[in-house]
């Protein structure tokens, strides 16, 4: 038994320990917008926050987060994240969208710490993330779109 | 691919009223049904009797339109786009049509999403099923308003006759609908000029975009049911051939909730030598998975090597006695014969897998009438269903994939082999089973790019005028594994053909003589499942077409784009000869002209920088994308680095239905053009791929954007596919470039300088 924060509410885990946090989030407490893309902390597609920060829930056993706060796509609610979640539908960024849910938690943990981040640091910080559309190009704009208040360019 | 009903007449179009909904379709009578017994099997809701629908669409009391798409929603936003065609022409209010992808059911006739066939190959009929429907909705309104049909007008929901007017909800409501429209009829049907049209060609938001913006949005593997057990692969040591001979599942008793191993026998054999480990939650299957230990005998490819098979794709395109004509046009062996100087080069592309994000996956549940009910997004369901029911043993009726949204296509999911497994781990289980493949094995299980040869020939006489191409082709067929009833004879009648396989060889220069010949690599097919990966065989045969024309061109001293025009001048074949081909070479002359104009070509480039350009005319010579491109290298002399630094493109696909979406597929495309050419590449090792995941497998990431730059023609031709060709020409115009900036001329991908 795990407990720890999830997306503001406390909730406990069932799985056993070594369980990676994405399977526990997706199967046991059913929040799927997190996605499984390669299993090694390589895509990004699994991205959650964990205390805030951009993690990647498949190499993260659910112990590791016992007393700590997980947020998922699904509880993405600050105010960066419902700027970028709009600006991702501005933008038109997904295509077939797999990847996306952990390209706007990777997006907004930068932003969080780099509100007005240069197109170097947009890429230094998504460049983990894999997109197999390959949508960057939009990625990187609605990101600055987001950044600057959401006014299109 | 024959319609999958037997006894159908001819097209047409009927409408009838079911509940406060006025229902419309456009199809085939069953042969023995009249069309006024479809329009009431219509109203009833079973047309299964009556009438094959390949469109359908209501509109119900609130006015609202509800079209039915039968192609897979994989990041193209085919929805959108189709539902824009309908809408157009049927005059409704954009706000209130909406769409579903629907599940596989014999009324849809071939369901496939692929080679770039969404829009031009629906485009005709969802015109004529949305003007129908126009033609329908005014005539009841007419009726309504007591004015001649002529004198009105249907525009954004709203039927107009002068000052009078009703909305659709009013008409449908009101009207007096039972009716169908002969193909005659349909045929001399008014669709709408490019100027009166006021939904296609509009940037409308994509439909899909907000749920994926909101991790809202359901793939296969997100799907659930009561009761059921996650299950993984185990794969055998060789796609084919392999032998089970133990598994030992001794480790794996001691998991909570392993319920067992599963040995899977697949009377189609598309499956070989599996075994699925299941248990009761995913934490329990991933464990079981590892511990689960199965012995095999290995297949007779367990030594193959990707050079084995580049050799061998050597060894046959260097044989004359080799292969089925593709092209013959003129004399090349005498061209051969008198030639004074001969120029010759191979080029190849390695192994490359689709990785689609969401790793293969199915979810099957047997109801309790013993139907099959799999949950999939999937690409082909025509092309799976009936190795399906062959491996289940079961009625195709019988079998039901419901659809989904897809975490990448790219041709990988044209195949559903991944249902197989499911399917009869569901069975022998005796309850719903989720198979899921952890990313190696859905590489591993992967029906990959197959690696390729292209050797190309090119003659000259004595004043060093070209006088014949004489090219080869060699890969692994998916076709002939996976659809083999695409396979066709040469054009002299002999051999085989996989056109998916040697589309692009077909080019639009004209020249004196020119022969394609096109073989099958035995050794790739025996060792793996070829795949059809986006822009398939124009993927690699224009890497060696459009390699090898450059390589002409400084043959000849000549500037590679003069070269190109002077050889496009759309005379004979050329010339296009329909309203899908109008314009031929011409158009891709224009491209050519606007792409190098932008890319200022001729200019003096710095030093170990160079621009290189290529051309692309689609998927196939039927259905032309016109697609120019030219690439901006810098080459790093020391560490042979080649960074792509910009990337123009000028397309011409015809009308345009959706422009911002068009530009994101063609952004994608070309992008995976970039990845093909400089990033990934895999290769064959002891019988499987030796890069199955990430740590080893390296597509493009965001740091390897090259500055982008691509423009459409405005055209009102008709429209072509976009999915796809701004791929093709990426990576020889990449190649070119290199050459430019380097002088070293790269004839393998991915580009790897020495």
């Amino acid at each position: 038994m795990v407990d720890f924060m999830l997306n503001g509410e406390v909730v406990t885990a069932s799985s056993e320990a070594d369980t990676p946090l994405l399977w526990v989030l997706r199967e046991e407490l059913k929040l799927r917008g997190t996605k499984f893309g390669c299993g090694i902390a390589q895509c990004g597609a699994c991205t959650v926050h964990i205390d805030g920060r951009p993690m990647r829930s498949c190499v993260t056993p659910v112990s590791a987060v016992a007393g700590r706060a997980v947020t998922t796509i699904e509880g993405l609610a600050t105010p960066v994240g419902e700027a970028l979640k709009t600006a991702w539908t501005e933008v038109q960024v997904p295509q077939c969208g797999y990847c996306q849910s952990g390209q706007i938690m990777q997006a907004a943990g930068l932003l969080e710490s780099n509100p007005t981040p240069s197109d170097e640091e947009i890429v230094a910080s998504m460049n983990g993330n894999l997109c197999r559309c390959m949508a960057y190009p939009r990625i990187k704009k609605a990101i600055k779109t987001a950044a600057s208040g959401g006014v299109l360019s | 691919m024959k319609n999958q009903r037997q006894g159908l007449s001819r097209r047409s179009f009927i409408a009838g009223v079911a509940g406060s909904s006025l229902m419309m379709s456009m199809g085939s009578l069953v042969s023995g049904c009249s069309s006024e017994q479809a329009s009431q099997a219509l109203s009833s809701g079973d047309l299964s009797k009556a009438f094959a629908p390949n469109i359908w669409f209501e509109i119900n009391g609130a006015g609202e339109v509800l079209i039915n798409i039968v192609r897979a929603e994989m990041g193209q936003h085919v929805g959108t786009s189709l539902a824009q065609i309908v809408a157009d022409e049927l005059g409704a209010d954009w706000s209130k049509v909406s769409f579903k992808h629907v599940d596989t059911d014999p009324k849809w006739g071939v369901m496939v999403t692929g080679g770039s066939w969404s829009v031009h190959t629906s485009f005709t009929q969802l015109s004529q099923a949305g003007a129908a429907g126009r033609t329908v909705i005014i005539d009841a309104a007419s009726k309504l308003m007591g004015v001649p049909a002529k004198a009105c007008s249907a525009e954004n929901g709203v039927v107009s006759a002068g000052d009078r007017s009703l909305t659709f909800a009013e008409i449908v409501s009101n009207g007096d609908f039972s009716r169908s429209i002969s193909e005659e009829e349909l045929a001399a049907m008014p669709v709408k000029t490019a100027a009166q049209r006021n939904i296609i060609g509009q940037n409308l938001q994509n439909r899909d975009v907000e749920a994926k913006s909101q991790g809202d949005a359901v793939y296969g593997l997100d799907t659930e049911l009561p009761g059921m057990a996650y299950a993984m692969p185990l794969l055998p040591p060789t796609r084919y051939g392999s032998r089970i001979v133990a598994i030992d599942d001794s480790a794996a008793k001691s998991i909570a909730g392993y319920i067992g191993a599963v040995q899977i026998n697949d009377p189609t054999q598309t499956v070989q030598a599996c075994v699925v480990v299941a248990a009761e939650t995913m934490p329990a299957a991933l464990k079981a998975a590892k511990a689960v230990r199965v012995e095999w005998v290995p297949g007779p490819t367990a030594l193959v090597t990707e050079a084995d098979i580049v050799a061998e794709g050597e060894r046959l395109a260097a044989d004359p006695e080799q292969g089925a004509l593709f092209v013959n046009e003129g004399d090349v062996l005498a061209a051969k014969a008198q030639a004074s100087v001969a120029l010759s080069a191979t080029y190849t592309t390695s192994t490359a897998l689709h990785f689609t994000m969401e790793p293969q996956n199915a979810l099957v549940e047997f109801d309790s009438e013993g139907r099959c009910h799999i949950h999939a997004g999937n690409q082909w369901q025509s092309l799976i269903l009936p190795v399906l029911a062959q491996a289940l043993e079961m009625p195709e009726a019988d079998i039901v994939i419901h659809q989904y949204y897809l975490g990448g296509g790219y041709g990988r999911r044209l195949f559903g082999d991944q249902m197989i497994p499911a399917a009869l781990a569901a069975r022998s289980l005796g309850r719903p089973v989720k198979l899921i493949f952890d990313r190696a094995s859905d590489s591993r299980f992967d029906c990959v790019r197959s690696p390729s040869v292209c050797t190309l020939e090119a003659f000259f006489d004595s004043d060093g005028a070209l006088t014949g191409v004489d090219h080869a082709v060699v890969a692994g067929w998916p076709t002939k594994s996976m659809a083999p009833f695409f396979l066709g004879p040469g054009i002299d009648g002999k051999g085989e053909v996989d056109g998916f396989s040697v589309n692009g060889a077909d080019h639009w220069y004209t020249l004196p003589s020119h022969r394609v010949r096109t073989m099958n690599n035995a050794l790739a097919q025996e060792t793996f499942l070829p795949g059809w990966l986006r822009a398939v065989g124009p993927g690699w045969v224009s890497w060696g077409v459009e390699s090898f024309f450059d390589e002409i061109a400084d043959q000849q001293g000549a500037d590679p784009v003069a070269l190109r025009l002077q050889l496009l001048d759309a005379a004979g074949k050329n010339a296009g000869d329909n309203a899908k081909t109008v314009g031929g070479a011409q158009r891709l002359a224009a491209v050519l002209k606007d792409v190098t104009s932008r890319a200022e070509w001729g200019r003096q480039m710095p030093a170990n920088e160079g621009l290189g350009v290529a051309v692309g005319h689609g998927q196939e010579r039927g259905m032309p994308t016109w697609v120019a491109c030219v690439a901006h290298v810098a080459v790093d002399v020391a560490s042979g680095e080649v960074a792509l630094k910009k990337l123009w493109q000028t397309i011409d696909v015809g009308t345009v239905v959706n422009p911002d979406g068009a530009m994101a597929q063609a952004e994608g495309a070309a992008l995976w053009g970039v990845s093909l050419a400089l990033h990934e590449g895999a290769r064959f090792d002891a019988g499987e791929v030796a890069e199955q995941n990430l740590d080893r497998y390296t597509p493009l990431r965001m740091r390897d954007v090259p500055e982008l730059d691509i423009a459409f023609v405005d055209s009102q031709e008709f429209p072509s596919g976009l999915g796809e060709p701004p791929l093709i020409p990426v990576a020889p115009a990449i190649g070119n470039a290199v050459f430019a900036a380097s002088g070293q001329r790269v004839r393998r991908l991915p580009i790897r300088l020495a």
